[in-house]
């Protein structure tokens, strides 16, 4: 179990970057989840913590020993693979006893250390079985045995829920987490799902072109998105932006949209008029006669414990999360009241969040 | 899995038997000279040439005595005055008013065809899956230029580069020497090597290789207990498509040997100018010299398959 830290890490394949001066630490015991769509970086971050693949640039340590030109095999870790990468020459238990045996260990030894660990995963009643045969869910367990089987230093995982069909994915989730809480090992986890990130990381690092978004906790990812790609990238729908053009002063906490005042969070710096954008999470919008902004009913989708309603406004729609017993029709003019204390402004050139002093945050 | 890339409607139950028809009437077509052969070599020296051919005959060992001795013509005083005959050969030559003086050379140059077959064999796969293997896997300089320089080697009939060849080997010694076969005929068949086996191993996934680096192994470790095992199939296919390349090359194999690396090719049609035309005896040679590939083929023939509709099946 250990540290990893990450420092300025880069990585150029040609003319293209792939990771640019990327640097974050997952604390021993920690879950880390590198989210992020296709091409982000964050597999080539993993491949690089791994040592599959050699930073152009900087540092990887591992327990405060610098690894980065290390070989794979040195660095004692463990790598579970999208497609879990099973060797189809062996059976389940030789694929599990595979990383033992290159450490030389006796076959006795091999033999219980491997059916220990196929218990913790449930999966000792097969394993004798060719893995060629295997379920999703059984590969994807396997996959896990063999990481876990030589208690390594971490557990690098990339994306190995990807293709599992949705209704085991909750499954495979939950026994992760589990798997996790009882072995409690440092582990980075890619994915480009938001929902796996949100429901077992500890912390989440988004990334997007190669750039490191955001890294917290999953609330904090939410709740205070720290640019205008993350606030879209999480939640579902995604955060609404409406737009408003002006200055913003620190201490203010009050703008006006189409000569509505919307009171904001008390916000922790000054920035120069230009195009703004207040983000509001549809669950923070409730659907009032008497709000100050206006739209139109534009279209409802039934989730059964609430609804998606899209307004259309003069900068776009916005979509709200409401209790599904309202009835709403097409056309409808509606007024819109936003939860003051959960808005986030951000800077629309350049995407990022303006800072804001939150109830009892420290968070600059 | 595996699907094919064509038959997207099935087929009707007529078109099946046309299909059906067809390849009986290909196989009995490619088969009869097989066949042809497998009889001669059973028949008598006039059998063989009798005109209708027979194809309802007594058979008789002649063809293979003769293919396996030589003999030398003597009176029939002589031969009365011999003790009995030592076993079939012996009885058959004698009715022949002949009497076996020696061993032919077909078994030396049978196992010479087997040493230089196999050896050239084995050499080109195992560099062949060196080469394919770096290549597949590795960023090497000018990659495309080198595979085709190897590729290029395959442009011309190799026959083209004979007499310089011819020269060299005579300089260098290698003239009818087995060691200088194998190398002949490794270097033709490991540009094939090199570019089937690529195909092979672009199609194993890196992970695999990379799990296992990962697991505690060094590259050359995970070269051979993950990428080897799973690249059988693509090896065995290589090695059927350069096995029978040297088995049955002649060209070379006549200019090259002509006594102690003497291949069975070279050999076989001077058993022709032997006392007659002794076609039997060369059937006999034919269908002894088909029996290898015979066999390698029909134990590897899934692979074989496999490495020929390679490209047209993805999984």
């Amino acid at each position: 179990m250990s540290e990893i830290r990450v420092e300025n890490v880069r990585k150029v394949f040609g003319d293209f970057v792939a990771v640019q001066a990327s640097s974050f630490v997952v604390e021993d015991g920690e879950f880390l989840a590198l989210l992020g769509p296709s091409g982000c970086g964050k597999t080539t971050t993993l491949r690089m913590i791994a040592g599959l693949e050699l930073p152009t640039d900087g540092k990887i340590l591992l327990d405060g020993e610098d690894v980065t030109f290390n070989r794979a095999r040195e660095r004692d870790i463990a790598f579970v693979f999208q497609l879990f990468a099973l060797y189809p020459h062996m059976n389940v238990r030789k694929n599990i006893g595979f990383p033992l045996k290159s450490q030389g260990m006796g076959r006795a030894e091999i033999r219980s250390r491997v059916e220990e660990t196929a218990k913790l995963l449930r999966i000792d009643h097969i394993l004798d079985r060719p893995v060629s045969g295997l379920a999703g869910g059984d590969r994807q367990r396997v996959a896990l045995g063999r990481a876990i089987v030589r208690r390594p230093k971490c557990f690098l995982m990339d994306e190995p829920l990807g293709t599992l069909d949705a209704e085991f994915r909750s499954v495979m989730i939950r026994e992760l987490r589990e798997l996790h809480n009882r072995i409690s090992a440092t582990t980075i986890y890619v994915t480009h799902d938001q929902l796996e990130a949100m429901a077992m990381a500890d912390k989440i690092a988004v990334m997007n072109h190669g750039v490191i978004e955001q890294f917290g906790p999953p609330q904090e990812i939410y709740d205070r998105p720290a640019s205008m790609y993350v606030a879209d990238f999480i939640g579902s729908p995604p955060m609404n932006f409406i737009g408003f053009n002006g200055g913003l002063k620190k201490g203010g906490n009050e703008i006006a949209i189409d000569h509505v005042n919307i009171r904001l969070p008390e916000l922790a710096e000054d920035v120069a008029p230009g195009e703004m954008a207040i983000g509001v999470r549809p669950e923070h919008i409730r659907l009032r006669d008497e709000g100050g902004l206006r739209g139109s009913v534009y279209e409802t989708e039934y989730l059964g414990t609430n609804q998606i309603v899209s307004i259309a406004m003069v900068d776009g729609i916005v979509k709200a999360r409401v209790p599904a017993d309202l009835a709403f029709s097409h056309g409808q003019n509606v007024g819109l009241e936003l939860d003051s204390e959960r808005l986030s402004v951000f800077v629309k050139d350049t995407g990022r969040a303006v800072r804001r002093r939150a109830a009892g945050a420290a968070h600059g | 899995m595996s699907t094919t890339a064509h038959s997207v409607v099935a087929p009707g139950r007529l078109s099946k038997s046309i299909a059906g028809a067809v390849v009986i009437i290909y196989a009995l077509v490619t088969m009869i000279p097989l066949a042809w052969i497998l009889l001669t070599s059973l028949k008598s020296p006039p059998d063989s040439i009798s005109y209708p051919p027979k194809v309802i005959f007594e058979p008789t060992a002649e063809g293979y005595c003769n293919l396996f001795t030589t003999r030398s013509r003597q009176t029939d005083e002589y031969i009365e005055s011999l003790g009995p005959p030592r076993g079939i050969c012996d009885e058959i030559t004698r009715k022949r008013n002949m009497v076996i003086v020696g061993e032919s050379n077909y078994w030396p140059r049978f196992m010479n065809s087997l040493i230089i077959g196999f050896g050239s064999t084995v050499l080109a796969v195992f560099l062949g899956t060196l080469a394919a293997y770096g290549f597949s896997r590795f960023r090497v300089p000018l990659a495309d230029d080198l595979l085709f320089f190897i590729l290029s080697t395959r442009m011309m009939p190799p026959i083209a580069v004979a007499i310089p060849i011819y020269l060299m080997y005579r300089e260098l010694g290698l003239s009818d020497t087995a060691m200088g076969m194998i190398l002949l005929y490794t270097a033709v068949n490991v540009s094939l090597a090199v570019w089937l086996l690529k195909g092979f191993i672009d199609e194993i996934p890196r992970e695999y290789e990379e799990a296992a680096m990962i697991d505690g192994y060094s590259r050359m470790q995970a070269f051979f207990k993950v990428v080897l095992p799973q690249a059988t199939t693509g090896i065995a296919a290589t090695a059927i498509f350069c096995l029978i390349f040297a088995w049955n090359e002649y060209a070379f194999a006549v200019l090259l040997t002509s006594g102690e690396a003497q291949t069975a090719p070279p050999f076989i049609p001077t058993i022709i100018g032997e006392g007659g035309q002794d076609w039997p005896a060369v059937a006999a040679g034919t269908t002894i010299f088909l029996v290898p590939i015979l066999v390698f083929t029909i134990l590897l023939r899934k692979q074989l398959l496999r490495g020929i509709t390679f490209g047209a099946v993805r999984k």
